[in-house]
């Protein structure tokens, strides 16, 4: 039986090919986002818990969700959430046929990228 | 012998075998999300910084309380589902299936806490 013929196929562009631009970052970033948001929802539910248990645990828990750490942890949880929150409203007008063609999709991007700075400072300011 | 047609069997089921179920579960959570987190993000953040008391008082009312929960759970959920969807991207085989067990264990126990430590507070 004949060797089945090698073909050089054309390879799909990787990452490090590709140009970057706004809604392929943005893309990226929901993902990201999305996920990282895991480590600020586990601080809070501990924080949370060692409030229900005793004094002497939410002592601890407190000093940790308070400190430098829970500073970075949760301000960086924030700033996460609200460009998640922006990417999937994006998402959800994607899902409908709306704003493909690429000078909308930039602006989207752009949006999702401004809106979510914007949304943490409102909300660290609203929560002082 | 199989009475069903190959394109009866096949129909709406695509590449995923379950259709666009898992889509719109995605688009059922983060429709509910995106009405909770916002008033969820003030509830929490003012209810951060105080003391035991202060928290305790926070979320032993109804709608912080409840708020909190649909949050977690809809938010453990909305995670696992999308955890799952990138696992399938990035892994294959025998680690594919540990990472999203991982995952969803993960989901289910801190959602499991957060509604424990609710209800201690709250009842």
């Amino acid at each position: 039986m004949a060797e089945a013929k090698r073909v050089e196929r054309p390879l799909s562009p990787h990452l490090q090919i590709y140009r970057w631009h706004v809604p392929m970052l943005t893309s990226i970033l929901t993902r990201i986002t999305g996920h990282a948001l895991v480590a600020g929802v586990l601080l809070a539910v501990w924080w949370l818990l060692a409030a229900a248990t005793s004094d002497e645990y939410f002592a601890t828990a407190n000093a940790v969700a308070t400190s430098w750490f829970g500073d970075l942890v949760f301000t960086g949880s924030l700033w996460a959430v609200w460009f998640h929150y922006l990417a999937g409203l994006r998402h959800l007008y994607f899902d409908a046929g709306n704003g493909m063609d690429i000078p909308t999709a930039e602006k989207l991007g752009w949006a999702c990228l401004i809106g979510s700075v914007v949304l943490t400072v409102i909300t660290i300011l609203l929560v002082q | 012998m199989r009475y069903l047609t190959a394109r009866k069997r096949a129909e709406g089921k695509g590449a995923s075998h379950t259709g666009a179920h898992h889509h719109w579960s995605m688009t059922l959570s983060a429709v509910g999300l995106a009405f909770l987190v916002p008033s969820w993000l003030y509830v929490f953040g003012s209810a951060l910084g105080g003391s035991r008391a202060e928290v305790l008082e926070t979320f032993s009312h109804p709608f912080p309380a409840i708020l909190s929960a649909l949050v977690l759970v809809i938010g453990m959920r909305h995670f696992a589902m999308g955890a799952t969807t990138m696992i399938e991207d990035y892994a294959r085989g025998t680690a594919r299936k540990m990472l999203i067990i991982f995952a969803v264990s993960l989901a289910w126990m801190i959602g499991a806490v957060g509604i424990f430590a609710l209800l201690k507070i709250a009842l």
